[in-house]
């Protein structure tokens, strides 16, 4: 199990940091994806088995078809992969990795504190996490929804608008 | 184990067998159907013409263009198959036989439905050619929609079955197939079965008379053939899913399980291919407008309904 967890965990994080180096940006979205797949069987080894197909239908099947789908229609080229490659000059590397620097010592931190516990917890059902969320977690659930809700008349209104030009 | 190992090697191989005859069955019941013969030189009936095509497939020039993008190109036509494939996994075929039983089975099947998408949406992008770009795009934000309606339409299955597992929910219809509490949602289920599979009349991703071949235009050879292959097999996955969540599954009288099974999946691959022979393909606005106003209404009222009339009774 401790095996299956490390490894995966090393598939994410390298599979992250192609998606952030990478010049390609299709190919980029690719290792994203394959990201998305480690971190959900991430949560599969850590008892979640609900959160992980959750993570494979919404983040990897929906959410990032689209992110394809809209750099498709965009149809970058050569002379967008050479932006790309302005962009990710060594100075602007600078400011984030002294953050990330920051927060991975605070991390390391917090690691030693709290010691290691076991990979494997309780296995939470799809029935305990309805519950939980609809009864402890209730009004971050109402408030993602209402989010959710301005976005979607927000992305009405404006394909509404646009409609109407045309005309 | 290698009992284990006989069983999956068998559901295998007749998942594949079965893909190879239903090119050959789909053609002669459209030949029925359409007042004409179909295949029917190789062999007696022409039952050897998927061993013909196969020669042919496997002896055609595979080509790659030079303008695709080589890697996404090659793995393209690999993900749908491994896909739909994957989804056999979690169905039970009859109370013994079935390869895995897991307890998020039917999430595990949308999850595997979802990610066929990319086989299509990849093939179309990386074909670097106009037609099977417009393809890749239709393709993406029609089994996009469709996917929404999919899921939309088992939530009444999993309600009343209580579980996500796919046993659980064959042996909560010892009694009540569950077509005829969750019509609506049997519906649903069906029509975003046909789009998922982009099967006509819902094959606007490939649809011949505009996109010459929609997304598998630069395609040849066995990458083609994956393709189609993947197609076929999708068509017997879908069937089997609506025998499991909706028509009982295994359950019948006098014959054994597993013949039931097949019996009603049978069924269903010939209803589908049917439909391509009776109806013809919808404008693309109006496949998009049928399921965001038609289904997705009808699958969220069938949701609510449901769920009312369990909790009025419990």
């Amino acid at each position: 199990m401790t095996v299956v967890f490390y490894s995966t965990a090393v598939i994410a994080i390298l599979a992250t940091l192609l998606v952030v180096t990478g010049r390609h940006a299709v190919h980029a979205l690719l290792y994203l994806v394959v990201s998305l797949f480690a971190v959900a069987v991430l949560f599969y080894l850590m008892g979640a088995p609900f959160a992980a197909a959750l993570e494979i239908i919404i983040y990897a099947g929906a959410i990032m078809v689209l992110f394809v789908f809209v750099i498709m229609m965009l149809n970058l080229g050569r002379a967008d992969m050479e932006q790309e490659e302005r962009w990710l000059a060594p100075t602007t590397w600078l400011g984030p990795a002294v953050l990330s620097a920051v927060l991975l010592g605070q991390w390391l931190w917090v690691l030693r504190q709290g010691g290691g516990g076991d990979i494997t917890g309780e296995i939470v059902g799809a029935r305990e996490l309805g519950i939980a969320l609809f009864s402890q977690y209730l009004l971050a659930v109402e408030m993602a929804g209402l989010l959710l809700l301005a976005a979607l008349v927000g992305a009405f209104h404006l394909g509404r608008k646009r409609r109407e030009d045309d005309e | 184990m290698l009992l284990k190992i006989a069983e999956i090697l068998f559901i295998f191989g007749v998942l594949i067998l079965g893909a190879a005859a239903l090119t050959w069955v789909e053609r002669r019941l459209l030949g029925l159907w359409q007042d004409r013969y179909g295949p029917n030189r190789a062999g007696p009936l022409g039952i050897l013409q998927p061993v013909a095509d196969m020669v042919k497939i496997l002896t055609k020039e595979d080509w790659i263009p030079p303008f695709a993008d080589r890697v996404l190109y090659v793995i393209a036509p690999a993900i749908i198959i491994i896909a739909t494939f994957m989804v056999f996994a979690v169905i039970p075929l009859s109370p013994s036989l079935g390869v895995i039983e897991l307890n998020i089975g039917l999430l595990f099947f949308l999850a595997m439905a979802s990610l066929s998408v990319y086989s299509v949406v990849l093939a179309g992008w990386a074909s670097n050619s106009k037609y099977a770009l417009l393809g890749g795009v239709r393709a993406a934000s029609q089994m996009i929609s469709y996917e929404v309606f999919m899921a939309l339409s088992l939530a009444g299955v999993i309600m009343m079955a209580g579980s996500f597992n796919l046993r659980t929910i064959v042996e909560a219809q010892q009694g009540l197939w569950f077509v005829v509490p969750q019509f609506f949602g049997f519906v649903a289920f069906f029509v975003a079965g046909l789009a998922e599979s982009h099967r006509l009349p819902l094959d606007l991703p490939e649809s011949e008379h505009e996109l010459t071949a929609g997304f598998h235009t630069e395609y040849s050879g066995m990458k083609f053939g994956m393709f189609f292959l993947g197609e076929y097999v999708g068509v017997i996955v879908t069937s089997a899913m609506i025998v499991t969540l909706f028509m009982g599954g295994w359950h019948g009288p006098w014959l054994p399980p597993l013949v039931w099974f097949g019996l009603k999946m049978a069924f269903f691959v010939a209803l589908f291919v049917l439909l391509r022979a009776a109806i013809p393909r919808p404008r693309y606005d109006q496949l998009m407008a049928f399921g965001w106003k038609l289904l997705l209404p009808l699958t969220l009222a069938n949701a609510v309904i449901t769920g009312g009339v369990l909790l009025a009774g419990s």
